[in-house]
């Protein structure tokens, strides 16, 4: 297991449908290794369909996902394509088990992948997310929304992946809470080399974490830029002009059509 | 802001029964009045916004205990008057609006029954002009098909399409207060700003008073005129319109600064460092 050379990840053509409905069409882009990318959109761009494809739950149409710096190939959706790429789902109430211990949770993926020394990695998993092992032998009922999203990471980062996947980590959270996670994610991406491809509807918090994006509408690329250039304000695209000014917020002088 | 304001509430406090056998308190004595303006209450989960919300309408809980040293709707004590009266106020001249139409729409009624339902709760009309009161109010919130709308059930719509039907049934019996409880949070960006302008307008059209009960702070400090700062059951702040950079208690400002803002790189961000004197 080589933790610290870092892969990326090239997605060319990807097409997605669901009974006829096209919800991903000819997506292509690049995430280079240790780049952090995001993807941002309204509901039903396709952004998550895209996640859900590079990790295989979601059945391609056509189109390939292709791991960057792997000397050999994985199919998405073979364990050790499994082991390289991990992801953490939007809803902490609904993406963990309600009767398994925060301990069963994170000793699942381990025994999926045959890996030995559940223990000592269990611990210092929880101790990586800022928890500690006094949170071990509780159910998720037990903890509070931005705890569970800690125990999530932690179950995605078990198996040392080089890339996470993360769908809207912090949109389920309270402002304090996603700043702390936002935090978390930002400090384990440094710490180990990670690259991260994390979709959200919120544009201040894909610059805030991303270098990169790419702006989804109804399935299609609308551009993909730089942070910096969002940042600044740098936009000619018409549709990322208006997510832009939906998220400064409310302005009465001039009513959304 | 008229002389006698439209709602009063002083002292309101909400307790719910704990698992140890003692009463917790959800809201610890909040006071504010209502006028025709647009009022935001801001605070984040468990803060207690939601049940001021209910509280004024009656909504608590059955196991909850509401109490208030003065909870009063243009003249009437809403906390004493006979159910009766209180169930006619509610949803005709008080109605909420809820977060998720996903949720709080019948899944097995058509947006037109369930309109023409909530009209004929609170007035006495032929069912051909609640027909036709409904169709007028789901073009009142700007719907473009009514006719069609009228027909379909939830399930059929889009997110956005669902809150602003959820708005029309509780305009329909043209209401002095709106509560809007996270009326937007289930909705994206653009369509958040759609269903707030149609709010606003009818907020000046008819005069109403509006409290709209968010977590986004900068939502409702951009749409209202007064926000109510919440935490721990009580209010820490209250401030102007657009007074957000002039807030003064430490949560409403470490509120501010941990938001991730386009165009100003803070890393890492800022987090709230919760002290226990303000939940005093």
């Amino acid at each position: 297991m080589s933790a610290n050379t870092s892969l990326g990840l090239e997605v060319s053509g990807l097409r997605v449908s669901f009974d006829g409905f096209v919800a991903v069409a000819d997506t292509s882009f690049r995430v280079a290794p240790g780049e952090s990318f995001g993807i941002v959109g309204e509901s039903g761009s396709g952004k998550s369909t895209v996640l859900r494809a590079i990790c295989g739950l979601a059945s391609k149409e056509s189109g390939t996902v292709q791991l960057i710096g792997d000397g050999e190939s994985h199919a998405p959706g073979s364990k050790a394509f499994r082991r390289r790429v991990q992801m953490v789902f939007q809803d902490p109430y609904g993406s963990l088990h309600p009767r398994q211990t925060v301990d069963r949770l994170l000793a699942e993926p381990l025994a999926i992948h045959g890996i030995s020394d559940a223990e000592n990695r269990i611990e210092r998993a929880l101790d990586e997310v800022g928890l500690g092992t006094g949170f071990r032998f509780r159910y998720p009922h037990q903890l509070s929304g931005g705890q569970r999203q800690r125990i999530a990471i932690a179950r995605a980062l078990i198996l040392e992946p080089q890339i996470l996947l993360l769908d809207e980590p912090t949109s389920a959270l309270d402002a304090s809470v996603q700043a702390e996670v936002l935090n978390l994610l930002e400090d384990l991406r440094r710490r180990r080399n990670l690259t991260f491809i994390m979709v959200s509807h919120d544009l201040a918090v894909i610059t805030h974490l991303c270098e990169r994006l790419m702006v989804m509408q109804r399935g299609r690329t609308v551009e993909v830029l730089a942070s910096a250039d969002l940042a600044a304000r740098r936009v000619a695209n018409p549709y990322t002009l208006s997510l832009m000014q939906a998220s400064a917020g409310f302005r009465r002088d001039k009513p959304a059509a | 802001m008229t002389a006698s304001p439209l709602l009063v509430v002083e002292d309101l406090r909400v307790a719910f029964p704990s698992r140890d056998g003692g009463m917790v308190e959800a809201v610890r004595g909040v006071s504010f009045t209502l006028g025709r303006e647009r009022l935001g209450i801001v605070g984040e989960s468990g803060s207690g916004k939601s049940q001021t919300g209910r509280a004024i309408l009656g909504l608590t809980a059955p196991e909850g205990r509401v109490t208030a040293r003065r909870l009063e709707f243009s003249g009437v004590d809403l906390l004493h008057c006979p159910p009766k009266q209180r169930r006619a106020l509610r949803g005709g001249r008080i109605a909420m609006v809820l977060q998720d139409p996903k949720f709080s729409l019948n899944p097995v009624m058509t947006i037109g029954a369930q309109i023409v339902e909530t009209l004929q709760a609170h007035t006495r009309v032929s069912s051909r002009e609640a027909k036709q009161r409904a169709l007028a109010a789901l073009e009142s919130v700007r719907i473009d098909d009514p006719e069609r709308v009228f027909k379909l059930y939830p399930h059929e719509m889009s997110g956005g399409m669902g809150q602003r039907a959820m708005i029309a049934m509780m305009l329909i019996a043209e209401p002095d207060i709106l509560i809007a409880d996270e009326p937007t949070s289930a909705l994206d960006v653009t369509v958040q700003l759609q269903v707030l302008a149609i709010l606003d307008a009818l907020v000046a059209e008819r005069g109403m008073g509006l409290i709209l009960v968010s977590h986004d702070l900068r939502l409702v400090s951009s749409f209202c005129d007064r926000i109510l700062v919440m935490y721990a059951g009580q209010v820490v702040e209250e401030l102007a319109a657009g007074g957000l950079a002039q807030a003064k208690h430490p949560y409403t400002r470490g509120l501010m600064a941990c938001l991730p803002q386009l165009g100003a790189s803070t890393h890492p961000l800022a987090t709230l460092d919760r002290r226990p004197e303000w939940a005093l």
